[in-house]
């Protein structure tokens, strides 16, 4: 998949300046990896294309109520005066108008861009945390398996190979469906019950190709003289994990997150799809895609959520896909 | 050889061994540790709302969700292998092997309605991974070898877009223009079985192959572009040119042949995966597939068709990955000595 990144031990040194570009740039003699990947980054023209829709909608997912506020209508408010009683769908096809940016649903008439606005706070939430989530089991696993070798690492891919070799999508059906049937059950309710469940459930099961990644990267900077330096510098365990090896392992790590927010706004979406995501009457893009099944002759209800999801998860593939030609000169596309 | 077949037969049973314990965890394990009792899960099994507290005390008992979780494992992978009985007080209910589980709510073992429907998901999978394998494989090599050529660009551009299109969307639109406005294909929920008639058939599953061959098309076309990209780069191909060999063959059987190679490990999974069920493609098209069954079963809080779902698409990903591993060993000599 990606090649360890072929640069000298200063260079790398450099590498955790990814997150925060020239922050420091001063100080560094030369150029940096960082700096280097940004510029490169930079005449990206698609790849930064990528980068400001994803600023934009994190915007909007944060901003979505003050939006609302100013250009539609609460997410959960019925609009029968914009519905037609007799076929129950909106009046004239659509209801878009000025008043209502992207029309209203059949039936009883809610405010479609006031519901996509809202469904992107619970998708991109669901998203980024999951990721989290799979990023931090899988660095572990893969750190620990590369670092450690033997029956430790033997252990970790046995574990790795199951899991990437399990029916996800089954599997996550399968928790979220029983542990929301035990609901009265359970301390936490509602909402937040089930994005702690789609976290949890969507994050737990993709770290292991995140793992994967990691643990061969760590098994290869194993051998690098820098690591032996340091080692014969009288460095121990911990300061070589932290300090020699962690470091070095953020490009491929804030790649593979990059790549996998997508996946995971394209998981939280099919979950929600199949009635196991975030109930009615939250919004999620998933959930009215379900719920436009029942309308086909108005097609702009299934349009504007489906939109949604192809724009975002498309945003976040060319952005993950320039980052990697950025950070990893080696990849080919 | 037959080593490695008994290597990989061991590693495919301790497969199965795991995915049942995980199974078993979710539907068990996880549920208790979350604080759920006993009477809740004979609550919520037979579903015998307005009993007394004794009569479903006395059901949880005599279901044994009282045992320690290593006996209602055993018990289960038991029914499995030589079928099972249930005393719900009222009546005995058998559950012939394969006991994959047993509705109270339908009061019908799981497996043979599983067995109904599994022609629906094979017919699905099986054309559309035709179709993918093809188009994504000959679209991936194309674009590899005329790379940044008009055709490349837009290839690879439909293949992104292809990628980042969930199915849901991509066959609700689908369904929306080609069988609602111009009325060229079926209906969603239309499926003629095979046996019935071959030509019906393939009409009724055009649209939800092609749909579903799309997403795969473009992710396969992705990888096999990449790695076409990577091999014809290789030295042995030079070397094969020197030869003298004719481009056609060199692109076939030194190029193709080693970038095929990880593509066959996905397809296998992949297809695994969809037997055991293409719940968003059967859902979408409303086809009565094991994928379908689970999405309904969950509607209707019925947890044993659920789990029986869970453990018939598990084995299926860990018998198709199996053949990868077999077929691996004859198409690589290096595999089966390493």
């Amino acid at each position: 998949m990606s090649a360890p990144l072929d640069v000298s031990g200063d260079e790398l040194r450099a590498a955790p300046e990814v997150v925060s570009p020239g922050a420091d740039a001063k100080v560094i003699q030369g150029r940096s990896l960082g700096r280097i990947a940004w510029t490169r980054l930079k005449r990206d023209k698609i790849a930064m294309g990528g980068g400001f829709v994803i600023i934009f909608l994190v915007l909007v997912a944060i901003f979505a109520p003050v939006l609302v506020g100013w250009f539609g209508h609460p997410p959960n408010e019925f609009h029968q005066e914009m519905i037609d009683t007799l076929t129950m769908q909106p009046k004239g096809g659509t209801g878009i108008s000025a008043d209502f940016l992207f029309g209203v649903e059949p039936v009883n008439g809610r405010d479609l861009f006031s519901r996509v606005l809202y469904g992107a706070r619970i998708s991109l939430l669901v998203a980024f945390f999951a990721t989290l989530l799979s990023v931090v089991i899988g660095t572990i696993m893969g750190v620990t398996a590369g670092y450690f070798g033997g029956w430790v690492d033997a252990l970790i891919s046995r574990l790795m190979d199951i899991f990437l070799a399990f029916p996800l999508l089954v599997f996550a059906l399968a928790l979220v469906g029983v542990l929301a049937q035990f609901e009265t059950q359970l301390a936490v309710k509602g909402d937040t019950l089930r994005i702690l469940l789609l976290i949890f459930v969507i994050g737990f099961f993709n770290w292991s190709y995140i793992a994967r990644i990691i643990r061969g990267q760590t098994l290869s900077l194993r051998e690098r003289e820098f690591v032996d330096a340091a080692r014969s510098l009288g460095a121990r365990g911990p300061y070589i994990l932290f300090r020699e090896i962690l470091p070095n392992l953020i490009a491929p790590i804030l790649i593979y997150a990059t790549l996998l927010i997508p996946a995971n706004v394209l998981f939280e979406a099919a979950l929600s799809f199949l009635g196991v995501g975030i109930q009615p009457p939250t919004a999620t893009w998933g959930g009215m895609l379900s719920a436009a099944v029942r309308y086909y002759t108005v097609p702009h209800f299934m349009f504007f959520p489906g939109m949604a999801i192809f724009i975002t998860v498309l945003a976040f593939n060319l952005f993950g896909d320039g980052l990697r030609d950025a950070l990893d000169p080696k990849s080919s596309r | 050889m037959v080593t490695y077949i008994i290597r990989r037969l061991i590693a495919a049973v301790l497969m199965l061994v795991v995915v049942s314990i995980v199974t078993f965890s979710i539907f068990f394990v996880i549920p208790r540790l979350a604080g759920v009792t006993a009477t809740d899960f004979a609550n919520r099994y037979v579903g015998s709302k307005g009993a007394t507290a004794e009569t479903v005390a006395h059901l949880a008992e005599k279901l044994g969700f009282n045992d320690p979780l290593t006996v209602q494992y055993g018990r289960w992978v038991k029914g499995i292998v030589a079928g099972s009985e249930f005393d719900t007080g009222v009546s005995i209910e058998h559950c012939p092997a394969p006991c994959l589980g047993y509705s109270f709510i339908t009061k019908t073992p799981v497996w043979p309605e599983l067995l109904d429907r599994l022609p629906v998901t094979v017919s699905l999978a099986l054309g559309a991974s035709v179709i993918w394998l093809v188009a994504g494989v000959a679209t991936g090599v194309l674009s590899a070898l005329r790379r940044g050529s008009f055709f490349d660009r837009a290839a690879m551009g439909v293949a992104l877009a292809g990628v980042s299109l969930p199915i849901f969307f991509t066959g609700m639109i689908s369904l929306v223009y080609f069988s609602y406005k111009f009325g060229i294909t079926v209906p969603g929920g239309t499926f003629v079985s095979f046996t019935e008639s071959p030509v019906q058939w393939a009409y009724s599953l055009i649209l939800p192959w092609i749909t579903l061959a799309f997403l795969y098309a473009a992710s396969y076309a992705r990888l096999t572009r990449a790695g076409m990209l990577e091999t014809m780069g290789e030295d042995y191909i030079r070397t094969a040119r020197a030869k003298g060999l004719p481009e056609s063959r060199v692109i076939t059987k030194h190029g193709l042949r080693a970038a095929l190679t990880p593509i066959v490990t996905i397809f296998g999974m992949d297809v695994g995966l969809l037997l055991g069920g293409a719940i968003l493609t059967e859902t979408t098209f409303s086809l009565p597939g094991v994928g379908r069954y689970a999405v309904q079963a969950i509607s209707a809080n019925d947890l044993p068709k659920i789990m029986g779902v869970v453990m018939l698409t598990a084995c299926f990903v860990v018998v198709a990955n199996l053949i990868v591993d077999l077929l691996y060993a004859v198409v690589d000599p290096r595999v089966r000595l390493g």
